[in-house]
């Protein structure tokens, strides 16, 4: 059990525990703090990865424009504490058993199978092999989201003008 | 060092506990954030090929989805607020008018 | 012992940097109130805290200790959760900030274990600074929404969408340094404006000599304006103004968690100033240039003046207190200074720390007069202003750095 397996596990756990609290939470602004936790976990196990740029990215993006945006609709939206409903019995007592049962069998077939195996020590992933790789094979893919963003905040706009506008 | 199995599984559970918040939850906004999970649950898998086999084809595509999300985030949240708007509740099952 | 040290070094010696470092920021952080307070009034034509020390020197402590005392009420309607994780949230984001921050030149190795002057030295500091500060919206948004009170909420809000239109114009201000340096670690860039040997005008703000350098005044000019809005701070503060909002999102929290607040305000400024000095004042380089010998000398002739100065200002005052602090302080500078002189080593390896704590001294110093001399902008003048006016300009800083960096790497 070295250093690497401990702080995965430790992040594993902060990551699984930030999701189980995402659906057990009522009011939507926990359950968004909730996924920023789960995302900071995850940008902690990119790091372990090797993935440096990609941790920061997710954390600068994610984390801080589009949870920040989500934050923003819930307290522009006023939203309340969810309402109570007609839970069906049936559903948790049948459907969860059988969800960690189908889980499980995934796990067990996924620890089964012949990947490559893990490395000696984690190869660190230099931010200009990435931008090498980002603006020579994949040059077009990135022209394109460029115009999908410029789409997408166009969207926005359009959506979020008043009526008669 | 860590196996890529135990990434994956990660990866996995927290997909699945995405959906389950995605059935589950009623809040407009809660159902979008769980769809948010899947996609980082995705690109944990991404990240763990990557370096798996070496190649930063995979943490690439990891930088394409969070573009993506970004912007389907901007364009969601839009709609949203015009739903909420409309139907004043953001509650999903009081989005019905379409049932029969 | 030596055992256990040895195999836990790599645990056992960033644990004392960051001690070390705390203590001596959260120290930095209360006397820079003092200096605000000083310098604000002596601006207004009025002496500041004067009566609590010498020079009202222990005028923090007494703050301190008033922080500690008052009453800590929780209102009742607070979302307690949200209530309670804001001001840790921008305390703990504030001073991690500094982590990744190198203070000097100098690699030592302790119990086998090499390490540098600051404590994380990561490839990515300068994306770690950024996540850092995208990351400190939510304690202000947090901090106005959970408060309950439709003021905080107004202000936090404001705040918030103020932070992260800044931000953009902060984050592509700097892509320009980037782009001269090729590094994305803040050791890298200072190491890469080391190369040229032109003192002061190897700086990037500057940038002859080194690479395809080209001089960085603009982009200088929008990270700093975006790094004043960022903060919080006049001109920018209208979301924290007392005359404004009551006084925004930090309203409804009182003593310990409004020390919280103050405290990670005032760290990240310090926070900044150390980015904007590493960024494009050349961190620890000196002014003058390597080859200027005699200028290993200009922190000594700077020490001991103000040590003999002090030393004579104290003996003429009133107070026993006085007598003895300020010559005690005084005495111990002139002998600092006089040591450098005598001992060349210890020189060497004052001078980066010494001109890094100078220059990030001038950029305080620059705040608190922006502070004491400047009105604060309107809430859509500020927003047209980030948007309209820094983005652009921002974005044709680094349009223009890469086609001269372009143009010249063809020649």
């Amino acid at each position: 059990m070295n250093a690497s397996l401990g702080i995965f596990f430790v992040l594993a756990a902060v990551a699984v525990a930030g999701a189980v609290s995402l659906i057990l939470q009522r009011h939507p602004i926990h359950c968004a703090l909730s996924l920023i936790v789960v995302m900071v976990a995850l940008a902690g196990l990119y790091l372990l990865l090797g993935a440096e740029f990609v941790a920061a990215v997710q954390i600068i993006v994610y984390g801080g424009a589009i949870m920040v945006l989500f934050v923003f609709v819930i307290m522009l939206l006023n939203a309340g504490e969810e309402e109570r409903t007609n839970f069906s019995k049936i559903a948790a007592y049948a459907g969860i058993p059988m969800a960690v049962a189908v889980a499980g069998l995934i796990a067990a077939a996924i620890a089964r199978s012949s990947l490559p195996p893990a490395q000696a020590t984690t190869v660190l992933t230099s931010t200009k092999s990435l931008s090498m790789l980002l603006f020579r094979e994949f040059v077009y893919p990135f022209e394109l989201t460029s115009f999908l963003i410029l789409v997408a905040i166009l969207g926005a706009i359009v959506l979020a003008q008043r009526e008669g506008n | 060092m860590v196996p890529t199995n135990y990434y994956l599984i990660l990866s996995a559970v927290l997909f699945g506990l995405g959906i389950v918040a995605f059935i589950f939850k009623r809040n407009i906004i809660t159902i979008f954030m769980a769809i948010e999970l899947m996609l980082n649950a995705v690109n944990l898998a991404f990240v763990a090929f990557s370096q798996a086999f070496g190649k930063s084809d995979g943490e690439v595509f990891v930088l394409f989805v969070i573009l993506v999300a970004a912007a389907e985030a901007a364009v969601g949240l839009g709609i949203i607020i015009l739903t909420a708007r409309n139907r004043r509740s953001l509650n999903v099952e009081r989005v019905n008018l379409l049932k029969l | 012992m030596s055992e256990f040290l040895h195999q836990y070094a790599f645990l056992i010696v960033p644990i004392i940097k960051v001690v070390i470092l705390v203590f001596v920021v959260l120290t930095v952080d209360a006397y820079l109130t003092w200096l605000e307070r000083k310098v604000i009034a002596h601006i207004q034509a009025r002496w500041g805290p004067h009566r609590v020390g010498p020079h009202g020197l222990m005028q923090p402590l007494a703050d301190g200790l008033k922080f500690i005392f008052k009453e800590d009420p929780l209102p009742a309607s607070v979302d307690k959760p949200a209530y309670f994780i804001a001001p840790f949230i921008t305390l703990m984001l504030a001073v991690t900030s500094l982590s990744v921050i190198p203070f000097g030149p100098q690699k030592f190795t302790l119990w086998g274990y090499q390490s540098s002057l600051g404590i994380a030295d990561v490839n990515i500091s300068l994306l770690v600074l950024f996540a850092i500060t995208a990351l400190g919206v939510y304690g202000v948004a947090l901090g106005g929404w959970a408060s309950n009170n439709k003021y905080s909420l107004l202000g936090g809000l404001r705040s918030s969408a103020q932070m992260i239109s800044y931000e953009l114009a902060l984050t592509l201000s700097v892509v320009g340094v980037l782009l001269i340096a090729g590094d994305f670690s803040l050791r890298g860039i200072v190491e890469q404006q080391d190369t040229a040997n032109l003192g002061l005008l190897s700086w990037n703000l500057f940038g002859f000599g080194h690479g395809y350098g080209f001089t960085q005044l603009i982009g200088f000019a929008c990270f700093f304006l975006a790094a004043i809005a960022e903060t919080n701070r006049v001109p920018f503060d209208l979301p924290e103004a007392e005359s404004e909002l009551v006084a925004g999102y930090h309203t409804e929290y009182a003593s310990m968690k409004f020390a919280m607040f103050f405290i990670a305000e005032y760290t990240s400024m310090i926070a900044v100033s150390c980015l904007a000095t590493i960024l494009f004042f050349g961190g620890w380089l000196s002014p003058f240039p390597p080859s200027w010998t005699f200028a290993h000398y200009v922190p000594s002739l700077l020490l001991i003046p103000f040590g003999l100065w002090m030393i004579f200002d104290g003996i003429r005052y009133e107070n026993i207190f006085g007598r003895i602090l300020l010559p005690g302080i005084g005495t111990v500078l002139t002998l600092i200074g006089i040591a450098l002189i005598v001992f060349p080593q210890a020189n060497e390896l004052f001078q980066g720390l010494f001109w890094f704590v100078a220059k990030v001294f001038v950029f305080l110093f620059v705040y608190i007069w922006m502070r004491g001399t400047l009105p604060r902008f309107r809430y859509d003048q500020l927003m047209s202003f980030g948007w309209k006016l820094l983005l652009p300009v921002s974005i044709a800083n680094v349009v223009l750095t890469s086609a001269v960096i372009l143009w010249r790497m063809h020649q």
